[in-house]
């Protein structure tokens, strides 16, 4: 497996820079520039999707519109993710600096931040640093402002339209695409809406440039990424990891001896059990993660770990469409009732069906992906969920 | 133009065209819930999912634009299958209690599940698990939440048409609900009462609150004359729930059913519409006699007409401080009431308190109208009871009654003649016809200088329309007119009336008189009338309704003898003391909320 990089810590999201210097740099250059940059880089979206970066910089701006938005989904909502916090808790800066950057490269002027309800406790410190970072880029010359939104608590806020939606004042509910943020994103304007994370990331791309940014991680899965780590280790919190290791690889430094199964990205990601550790890559060629990293031990029942995620997508679906809303309620009723014995165990088969015509039919990514926590939990302790 | 596949035939289609309608063209048949001509895409029922070749997901037909070269299947494995799930996921959160379900072969939901879903389901009735409310405060409607899929189909109805959002949509997830501000009974809340969400309901989970019962013990009780009016919109749209095809014209065989069924009395709304342009048309004269020569500063103009009972309560909700603007005239409905129990009951020698007045009406918010506490002029209940266009259409069906067969026949006397001015109320745009048809001639001695008395302007779909006249030749008592342009303004469906009255409020609207008719297409589009409803179908109505105009004798309203014989008898002179008491009524403030 020539993908596998082995496990490397780095230090690039969190490193101190001059962003005056950075920003400079970016200033000096052409949006087509700034945008071969990150194509040539590989970036993929950090927020768990992994759609490129600098393909989306470039369909918005292509957008003719003369207003434009940036937005950065500060929205960290998906469970056992917590990395932006402290991103934006310790280097606010680059996060606003990669917003610049993105407005230089798509031609906006506006800038907003939409940052989870719950870390509301963060915006007296975000807002000062923004205030001095105005004054920074006032003095290179970017025509650019950044305002913040607060959000609410749903999850369903974290998809990049029902955001949109939210912003406007509106129920947070995903649209229909097309047409993509890059056509008609919030206000209806061309927008690019990137996780702060990966905001992060283009600083530190154009400061030391895409050839460098390329030695780290695999043809698939360029870069580092920061991990959120929970659950059963002795060490849990933030680690910024090379990409491209093994889930056995990440075990060995983060399990507890006895780790029985990863949860790589969140209720909405998948299951890796132990006999799939070695085989399975933790990225885009393998299992793509937004940063949760759950490590669930042999005293953990499976089946509590599957009730408590479809019980919260049945929650935080925002009942929309038809597929997610009923959908979700169904399996989550249907596990209680193969567990109660109340239905035959094979009824679990007749569910998997049911989470797969969720994935294909589901308005948006919300109940697109519940079938992926699902399917990898049912596959792999089915005994667990009967018994 | 577009060029693509739908099950390996090729079409062609204009950009921006969706694949659903792009599959209408070819003829392919792709099932929709969610989706409603009149409404924006939503795009939420997923019903409508087909496979489009490449790419990850099953995409909404009818939310997906079409692109070059899709190659799109309607049909496949994959397809049927998400399909078959998606309808039983529904039938899994609605009350299935068909059979006793007011809407039962009637229901969207049920339509598919004939298609898709019969036999046993795998999934579990999750009805159950949530607590579930049935809101029958309304007097117009019942919200049965047990049986709502949330399509939203009435959630956008109720903004975007009507610009009300009363029914919004609450919670998320498992508890999400279409529910109103702060969970208030519908009674208690901005509702007009509308009924456009119930005309666009594809279950049971909205449907008018029915009073067939009542009228059907009504009709059985020997001591009770039972009066029925029919109002001018039911008779071009009855017969699309007995089999015709929209913009067919029933009246006659409608009058037929009415007496086969047991009415006393079968008379006629387009009567009291008459009425109403007298009683309007010289209002109207009279506030701009008050504030062009007498300089009045307590008189308002413009003065909107107050026939839709739907737009009186939007204005009392939404723009109390415009209450005065309306004309204090009571609807066609409530003006025939209080006549029914005190002309109509002294001329036919009737005790009044024997007398039960039914009306037949395009409308729900007409059940609300009845009941308003102002509408007992005549010492009782003006109109004891309202009922829709389709509820009519299910008496006719339990009486046995073969529509089809029926032969016409004329309404009762008194109070059953009218002209072709009364007829086109049921239009958006036709009180302002009638009125003008009057006014004019009560001014200038002379008709309105329009071919045929059709005035085209007041005419036609656009949301709203202006329209100005010239009135020149005055006679001695009006020469306070002569030469003064007339403006007039039609407004139909809330959002439009809304969009007049941001005008109004900003200064910007230098009209004399405004109709607003609440729902779209006016009366033939109301909220009682027969489902489905579209533009093409309310456009039939409407050109039998015209039609239905062009073949009455008289056209004009001061012309119609029994009305001319109402005021010689009974209420003296139009605005009199007696037509002020009976006929007209005042409106109050309602919460914004």
């Amino acid at each position: 497996m020539e993908n596998i990089k082995g496990l490397t810590k780095v230090d690039l999201i969190f490193e101190k820079i001059s962003p005056k210097e950075v920003l400079t740099k970016a200033y000096s250059m052409k949006s087509e520039e700034i945008i071969q940059q990150i194509l040539d880089s590989g970036l993929k979206g950090r927020g768990g999707a992994g759609f490129p970066t600098g393909l989306k910089w470039k369909y918005a701006a292509a957008g003719k519109d003369s207003e434009k938005y940036i937005v950065c989904n500060a929205d960290e909502g998906e469970p056992g993710t917590f990395k932006d916090r402290e991103i934006l808790d310790r280097v606010s800066y680059k996060v606003y600096g990669g917003m610049a950057i993105a407005s230089r490269a798509i031609g906006a002027k506006k800038g907003i931040v939409y940052l989870r309800g719950e870390y509301r406790f963060l915006l007296p410190q975000l807002m000062k640093e923004l205030e001095s970072f105005h004054n920074m880029i006032d003095e290179i010359g970017y025509d650019f402002r950044i305002r913040y939104c607060m959000g609410s608590g749903a999850y369903i806020c974290g998809e990049e339209s029902a955001l949109f939606e939210s912003i406007q004042g509106d129920r947070g509910e995903p649209r229909n695409k097309p047409p993509y943020p890059t056509t008609s994103g919030v206000f209806y304007k061309p927008t690019s809406i990137n996780n702060v994370e990966t905001l992060v990331t283009v600083v530190m791309i154009i400061k030391h440039g895409a050839e460098k940014y390329n030695l780290l991680g695999t043809k698939d899965s360029r870069g580092s990424k920061v991990f959120s780590i929970s659950g059963d280790t002795p060490t849990p919190g933030i680690f910024e990891l090379e990409l491209g290791m093994t889930v056995q690889q990440f075990v060995n430094e983060f399990g507890d001896g006895d780790t029985k199964a990863v949860q790589v990205g969140g209720a909405s990601g998948f299951c890796v059990p132990r006999k799939k550790f070695n085989e399975t890559i933790i990225g885009f060629e393998g299992v793509p993660t937004g940063g949760s990293m759950k490590l669930f031990n042999s005293s953990r029942s499976m089946y509590n770990v599957l009730h408590n995620y479809l019980d919260f997508f049945a929650e935080e679906s925002c009942g929309q469409c038809t597929p997610c809303r009923v959908g979700c309620q169904q399996l989550l009723k249907g596990v209680e009732k193969v567990k109660k014995g109340d239905v035959k165990s094979t009824y679990l088969n007749e569910l998997v069906k049911l989470a797969d015509t969720m994935k294909v039919a589901s308005k948006c990514g919300l109940g697109q992906s519940v079938g992926n926590a699902f399917r990898t939990i049912v596959e792999n302790f089915r005994e667990e969920i009967i018994y | 133009m577009v060029n693509l596949n739908i099950n390996d035939q090729f079409v062609s289609v204009p950009e921006g065209t969706t694949v659903l309608a792009a599959a209408q063209k070819l003829k392919i048949n792709i099932p929709t819930l969610c989706n409603h001509p009149d409404l924006c895409v939503a795009g939420n029922c997923r019903v409508c999912v087909v496979e489009q070749k490449g790419a990850r997901t099953l995409i909404a037909a009818c939310a997906t634009p079409v692109s070059e070269g899709m190659d799109i299947h309607t049909n496949t494995l994959k397809v049927r299958n998400a399909r078959k799930h998606i309808v039983e996921l529904l039938l899994s959160e609605h009350k299935s209690d068909c059979t006793k379900c007011y809407k039962n072969t009637k229901c969207e939901l049920q339509a598919l599940a004939n298609e898709f879903a019969f036999g046993d389901t795998i999934f579990l009735d999750i009805v159950e698990d949530h607590p579930y409310s049935i809101d029958i405060s309304s007097p117009a409607f019942i919200k049965d939440d047990s049986k709502c899929i949330r399509c939203q189909r009435c959630v956008r109805t109720c903004s975007e048409l009507q610009y009300i959002s009363a029914i919004t949509v609450a919670n998320k997830g498992s508890h999400q609900k279409i529910s109103s501000f702060h969970d208030r009974p519908m009674s208690h809340v901005v509702c007009t009462a509308c009924g456009q969400c119930v005309t666009r309901c594809p279950t049971g989970a909205l449907v008018e609150k029915t009073s067939i019962d009542q009228v059907w013990d009504a009709i059985y009780d020997a001591d009770k004359h039972v009066v029925v009016q029919t109002a001018p919109a039911v008779r071009v749209a009855l017969g699309e729930d007995l089999g015709y095809d929209p913009g067919e014209r029933v009246t006659g065989k409608m009058v037929t059913a009415l007496k086969q069924l047991g009415f006393d009395s079968v008379l006629d709304t387009d009567f009291s519409a008459d009425l109403t342009i007298m009683e309007e048309g010289t209002e109207l004269l009279t506030r701009l006699k008050k504030v062009l020569v007498d300089g009045d500063k307590k008189t308002r103009i413009p003065m909107f007409t107050s026939c839709s009972p739907g737009w009186i309560k939007f204005v009392e909700h939404k723009y109390p401080e415009y209450l005065s603007n309306l004309s204090t005239c009571k609807s066609p409905q409530q003006m025939f009431g209080a006549l029914a129990k005190t002309y109509f009951a002294k001329k036919r020698k009737l005790d009044p308190s024997k007398i039960v007045s039914v009306s037949v009406m395009p409308c729900t918010a007409k059940k609300f109208e009845a009941d308003r506490p102002e509408m007992r002029a005549s010492g009782y209940k003006d109109i004891d009871f309202v009922i829709t266009t389709r509820e009519l259409a299910v008496m006719i069906k339990q009486a046995g009654i073969d529509f089809r067969v029926l032969k016409p026949s004329q309404y009762d006397s008194i109070m059953g003649d009218s002209t072709g001015a009364g007829v086109i109320f049921g239009a958006t745009g036709g009180v302002m016809e009638a009125a003008l048809r009057t006014a004019y001639e009560i001014v200038t001695g002379k008709e309105v200088p329009f071919n045929n008395l059709n005035i085209t302007p007041v005419r036609g779909m656009d949301g709203i329309k202006e329209a100005k006249i010239k009135i020149e030749g005055c006679t001695d008592e009006w020469k306070f007119l002569e030469g003064v342009e007339l403006k007039v303004a039609i407004a139909h469906g809330l959002t439009n009336a809304n969009n007049i009255m941001k005008l109004v409020k900003k200064g910007k609207a230098s009209y004399h008189f405004i109709e607003i008719m609440a729902c779209p297409g006016g009366c033939i589009g109301g909220g009682g009338q027969p489902i489905p409803t579209s533009m093409e179908i309310r456009e039939n109505r409407i050109k039998a309704i015209y039609s239905e105009d062009e073949h009455m004798a008289l056209r004009k309203s001061h012309e119609n003898p029994e009305i001319i014989a109402l005021y010689k008898d009974f209420l003296g002179k139009p605005n009199s003391l007696k037509a002020h008491e009976l006929l007209h009524t005042h409106y109050v403030e309602r919460e914004h909320y």
